[in-house]
């Protein structure tokens, strides 16, 4: 055997052990699947039956989402709740990431210190002040209080200047004096430009938002307003005995995110990998 | 949005004979009317609470009560704070969380390492290991309860299988429930650091790894001498992140424990949440909220000195 042999069958070795391990690490992920589609009296049983001696699953998932506790309303909301945060939350930093990268004026270097301090500010030491003030002016329990709290990422003003930074002066100097204004500049040239960027920011905060169960739970009252997160704790709470149908509202809740990630895989990882953020 | 007019105007102020003045004024104004929606929002979200924070945790106050009954008392609550036996309880099992980070560290520089270089179908194992993070903290945490039910869940089934008579009761046993809810931190925040791990690895340059081999260097020797240190900076970044987001543990604790049995899992910030949103004691919570922004402000301190000196290049 050569040596590159060698080294390519050690190499399928090691894929070989990684992938049972990985397999271990899934494990969690592989019974809930199987759980969801059970029978409830073979949830439990032992030996692990991974594939159902009979199969439960339309039933199971029927109860989920159209039940007593239909999924599909809280899906509803947590779209409306997600997708809006997202857009706006991209817009808004976008627009301040350029304002901070490509306008010089005098006190812009102060107020981007100012926005990178309250970066270090943990959200959990400003809820009760959120809390009240939410309550005072009517916020508090309501999908638009929810959607404005998460739509002013100090983060993704952060991610995209640096993206900004990278368009060279040239190009803006040259369309101002082409005679357009930064608006123009913005929407014309520099947004297409950081595209990609944006992308990246944007699925990552619909993954937040999508998982956000903090925030529901504290400024959502109103059983009918609650997004799936809050709706699948309360349907374990309502459903306690029936882990087949807990099972099945877990699969519920996570696959729509599986979806968007291995749709927008490449630029989830680069994005994690470039910013090392976290949510 | 008082600083926004104020500001503005003193950058007009401060050069007005120069020739581009009027063009500066305008860029001033474009200035702020692109960061302007961010600054309120930051204003009125974050500023204008933190000060509240500051505020509320010398006052004695609860939900109910008006703002007319609000109470100021100094320095009590936290006088109170140190000796409240759940708080520092939940002190002390913030501090046995941080023994997850280096941990998961370890767990995920070692699956990098491995899967950058030594194996196939790589984006496979990125997306395998990267499941735990995606998928939402309720839904793991409910599928975790399940798998750690003391009698018939599956873990305790298996383990009775293998000959242990006595296994552990995990989440409901006191002495268990904490390193249990570390485990599965572990297990969900394996897949964010080895990603930013294999992004450190890629920026390694080969040719270190190749003079190396002319040396004859071993496959430990080269992790000795090249990758670790070569990672530092990146260990140290994550080390940091990982360190700060166990302060912020919230949502296991909430869906898995809710700081029990017996306060074993309670966490500085369910403790807060407790205290404000259960038995709604505004002050009180405050108090450990400013707790909470020391805690995290002085870990941001030390990554700024620690970033000068520890780091290897």
């Amino acid at each position: 055997m050569t040596a590159t042999t060698i080294a390519r069958v050690r190499k399928g070795v090691l894929t070989a052990v990684m992938f049972a391990l990985s397999i271990l690490f899934l494990m969690p992920f592989l019974w809930m699947l199987s759980a969801s589609v059970k029978i409830e009296a073979e949830v439990f049983a032992y030996p692990i039956k991974w594939l159902p001696t009979q199969w439960h699953a339309i039933e199971n998932y029927k109860e989920v989402w159209v039940g007593k506790f239909p999924f599909y309303k809280y899906y509803w909301n947590t779209i409306k709740v997600t997708v809006a945060t997202t857009v706006i939350s991209s817009i808004v930093s976008a627009l301040a990431a350029y304002g901070f990268s490509k306008i010089q004026f005098a006190a812009s270097k102060y107020l981007f210190l100012i926005v990178l301090a309250t970066y270090m500010i943990p959200q959990q030491a400003i809820l009760v002040p959120q809390f009240i003030l939410y309550r005072q002016i009517g916020f508090f329990d309501s999908h638009l209080g929810l959607i404005l709290l998460c739509s002013f990422s100090v983060l993704g003003t952060f991610m995209l200047r640096q993206f900004f930074m990278g368009i060279h002066n040239e190009f803006i100097e040259s369309a101002k004096i082409d005679g357009a204004g930064h608006w123009k500049i913005f929407w014309r040239i520099a947004f297409p430009l950081v595209r990609p960027a944006i992308a990246t920011y944007a699925i990552l905060r619909f993954i937040w938002t999508w998982n956000d169960y903090q925030n529901p739970l504290i400024f959502l009252r109103t059983d009918k307003l609650y997004t799936i997160q809050l709706a699948m704790q309360k349907f374990t709470t309502i459903n306690g005995e029936f882990y087949s149908l807990m099972m099945a509202a877990a699969v519920s809740a996570i696959v729509p995110l599986l979806i968007i990630f291995v749709i927008g895989q490449k630029s989830v990882i680069e994005g994690i990998a470039l910013g090392g953020v976290k949510g | 949005m008082q600083t926004t007019k104020t500001a503005a105007h003193a950058s007009a102020v401060v050069k007005p004979k120069r020739t581009g003045s009027r063009l500066k004024r305008k860029e001033t104004i474009a200035g702020f009317l692109f960061i302007g929606p961010m600054l309120i929002g930051v204003t009125v979200l974050t500023l204008i609470p933190i000060v509240a924070t500051f505020l509320l945790s010398l006052a004695d106050w609860n939900f109910i009560a008006g703002i007319k009954d609000i109470k100021w008392v100094g320095f009590d609550n936290f006088e109170r704070l140190f000796q409240d036996d759940a708080f520092l309880k939940s002190l002390r099992n913030n501090a046995v969380f941080l023994l997850a980070v280096p941990i998961y560290l370890a767990i995920s520089m070692f699956l990098a390492i491995v899967i950058d270089k030594h194996i196939y179908m790589k984006s496979y194992f990125k997306v395998a290991y990267f499941m735990p993070y995606i998928s939402s903290i309720v839904a793991v945490a409910i599928v975790w309860q399940v798998l750690f039910n003391p009698s018939a869940g599956p873990v305790n089934q298996t383990l009775m299988a293998l000959g242990i008579e006595n296994p552990p009761k995990w989440i409901a046993d006191p002495k268990y429930a904490l390193p249990s809810l570390m485990m599965i931190s572990i297990w969900i925040s394996i897949g964010f650091n080895m990603i930013v791990y294999i992004a450190g690895l890629q920026s390694i340059p080969r040719d270190l790894y190749e003079a190396a081999e002319i040396d004859g260097a071993g496959t430990w020797t080269k992790f000795k001498s090249i990758t670790f240190p070569q990672l530092s900076s990146t260990t140290f970044f994550l080390l940091v992140t990982g360190i700060i987001s166990t302060f912020k543990v919230f949502e296991l604790i909430a869906v898995l424990t809710k700081g029990g049995p017996l306060n074993s899992t309670t966490m500085i910030v369910w403790q807060l949440y407790d205290t404000a949103f259960v038995n709604l004691k505004i002050g009180y919570a405050s108090s450990m909220a400013v707790v909470l922004f020391f805690c995290v402000l002085a870990i941001t301190l030390l990554q700024w000195i620690g970033q000068k000196k520890w780091v290897n290049y």
